[in-house]
């Protein structure tokens, strides 16, 4: 008999509804465990009170009849999605007071499903990081290998999910940040279509790539999380006016007619062996539970790193200018003038990271370089986005190939050296620039027991095709029943 | 290769104080990302439209209706320093410089 911490969504609203456990004990079992992994890091806030209250009023609920689909579910949120009344920092030393008084729409959405905020999950700081290791609140273990990087930037929300901490919980992507992690931790991740998330009261990274997502222990459960956050909103001029399909129902077992994309440049230099070998034999199987693959090209592939290093931080250097210690966050202590306040507060509010990216996008964005740079960078990004098309419009209905091209690399690896930190996100990169949907979901482990992830993306807004591949791919496989070994 | 001075321009510009230490720092680390883009030089694109947003979305608009906002106490709740229903900050001096 699995304890309540081991269940997945499904079970959970069955074992709440019918009252084998209440919320109230739901939700100590989990804050017991999180305090029991507290070495893990995967927390900036934990307000257990909050939670009990929560928990209480679900419990009510369900006592009425009245319960929804996550009514007495705890999920732990990514700390840069806004919670009102509750401390949101963007692990950054900048915000490290910033209390919203509005909640991000994903979140008013989470609550009207009944959903429990768990706590504030740490994560690289304004999301700029690939190993959770850029954080003003210390960097975040893997629970599969405590030595080593549960990836980034959502490192908190995989982390605490793969080490059943937390049942399910929010990141956000805008290069990589859930899929990679995702990847690194055995979890199921998902970077919604740009527009179909909205990304009011999250905290602006690149506002033409950022998307909110789900981490979780199984498909299901992610479609379910996927169908609670998803929807336009008015808040959001982004966010596109499309129904929600019912993501669920896509999941299906059968992949009879289904066009597998294989994309030949993903399969080239720095991708690690045994990932190599664990995907293609992934792709193996989908061809044994019907589906056909055909090797396809995405020839704009090599200049996706370089796009997204143009126009993520000259994105960001926008949205970052706000931070000036004026009107809420950290402010410097004794400022000598105005442009004192403003850099003052900036130079010691943020990290390094931060820092760096910032000043690349000012660079590219300065006078005497746009042309070069990001003018040119969005050209390329609109040849990136056509590759995709036109391979989805003759040849395939959905895509398959790594998520990473390596599994979780050593804490401290690669802090010094920025540009190796960069190419973790070479796999994941395209899909935010060409705006399509992606997921990571496990496909084995390597000979270190570290997991690995096969990412499937699909054409816009057909989520549904993800769903029925991943569906189907896990219900012949056992990987996602595994577990890190205490 | 950038120089010390670039770095210190870039820096003024973004609003961000650097040490000494820093400036050098970030000189070899900016300049080895800046090289790796020019893998673009070799990327044609000409006849190709900027991308300025993925689906083609453009002018989002919302009718002109005033609706429920922030309080002042919930909009200065977070201010570092604050007089009333002002907000202090260090006087503007005459000459800003750039």
């Amino acid at each position: 008999m699995s304890t309540p911490i081991e269940l997945s969504l499904t079970e959970l609203r069955k074992s709440l509804d019918g009252r084998k456990f209440s919320a109230v004990e739901l939700a100590k079992s989990y804050l017991s465990e999180i305090d029991k992994q507290k070495d893990l890091n995967c927390f900036i806030t934990l307000e257990p009170d909050k939670v009990l209250a929560e928990a209480e009023a679900s419990d009510k609920e369900i006592a009425a009849g009245r319960s929804k689909s996550l009514t007495g579910i705890p999920i732990a949120v990514k700390d840069i999605i806004s919670t009102k009344g509750t401390r949101t920092t963007a692990a950054s030393r900048i915000l490290e007071n910033y209390i919203p008084p509005y909640d991000a729409t994903v979140v008013t959405k989470l609550r009207a499903a009944g959903a429990v905020v768990l706590g504030k999950t740490n994560m690289d700081e304004f999301a700029m990081g690939s190993s959770n290791e850029n954080s003003h609140f210390g960097k975040v273990k893997n629970p599969w290998d405590k030595e080593r990087v549960p990836g980034g930037s959502s490192g908190g929300s995989a982390a605490s999910v793969a080490a059943r901490i937390a049942p399910a919980s929010l990141g956000t992507d805008t290069g990589g940040s859930i899929r990679q992690p995702a990847s690194l931790c055995s979890l199921v991740g998902i970077k919604p279509t740009y527009g179909r998330v909205s990304r009011y009261g999250v905290v602006a990274f690149a506002s033409s790539l950022d998307q909110v997502g789900p981490f979780a222990r199984n498909v299901r459960d992610a479609a379910i999380m996927t169908g609670v956050i998803s929807g336009h909103d008015p808040l959001d001029s982004t966010s596109m006016q499309l129904p929600v399909p019912n993501f669920e129902a896509a999941i299906s077992s059968d992949l009879k007619g289904v066009k597998v994309g294989v994309p030949k440049e993903y399969f080239i230099g720095g991708l690690d062996k045994e990932v190599e070998t664990s995907v293609r034999a992934a792709l193996s199987q989908l061809t044994e539970l019907g589906a056909e693959l055909v090797e396809i090209s995405l020839p704009h592939t090599e200049a996706a790193l370089s796009v997204y290093y143009i126009i993520a931080p000259a994105e960001a250097s926008s949205n970052l200018a706000r931070y000036d210690g004026v009107r809420y966050g950290f402010r410097t202590p004794k400022p000598k003038d105005l442009i004192d306040l403003y850099t003052s507060t900036r130079g010691e509010g943020f990290g390094p990271e931060v820092k760096r990216r910032i000043m690349i996008g000012a660079y590219v964005l300065s006078a005497g370089y746009f042309d070069a740079y990001y003018l040119k960078a969005q050209k390329v990004r609109a040849l990136i986005a056509r590759d995709f098309r036109e391979a989805f419009e003759n040849h395939c209905d959905v895509i398959a190939c790594p998520a990473s091209p390596s599994t979780a690399f050593k804490l401290g690896e690669k802090v010094s050296d920025p540009l190796s930190m960069y190419l973790s996100d070479v796999f994941t990169i395209p899909v935010n620039l060409a705006g399509l949907p992606g997921m990571s979901l496990p496909c084995g482990f390597d000979s270190k027991k570290l997991p690995i992830g096969l990412q499937l993306i699909g054409k816009p807004f057909n989520e549904e095709m993800m769903f029925r591949v991943a569906g189907a791919y896990e219900a012949s496989t056992e990987w996602h029943k595994q577990r890190p070994s205490n | 290769m950038l120089s010390d001075e670039e770095v210190r321009k870039i820096a003024r510009l973004a609003r961000v104080s650097v040490t000494e230490d820093e400036v050098r720092h970030y000189a070899g680390e900016l300049s080895s990302i800046l090289d790796y883009m020019a893998k673009l030089e070799s990327v044609n694109v000409a006849e190709v439209e900027a991308m300025t947003h993925v689906h083609g979305s453009s002018n989002v608009f919302r009718e002109d209706k005033v609706v429920p906002s922030f309080s002042v106490e919930q909009a200065l709740a977070n201010v570092p320093d604050r007089s009333g229903q002002f907000i202090r900050v260090p006087l503007v001096q005459e000459e800003l410089g750039e």
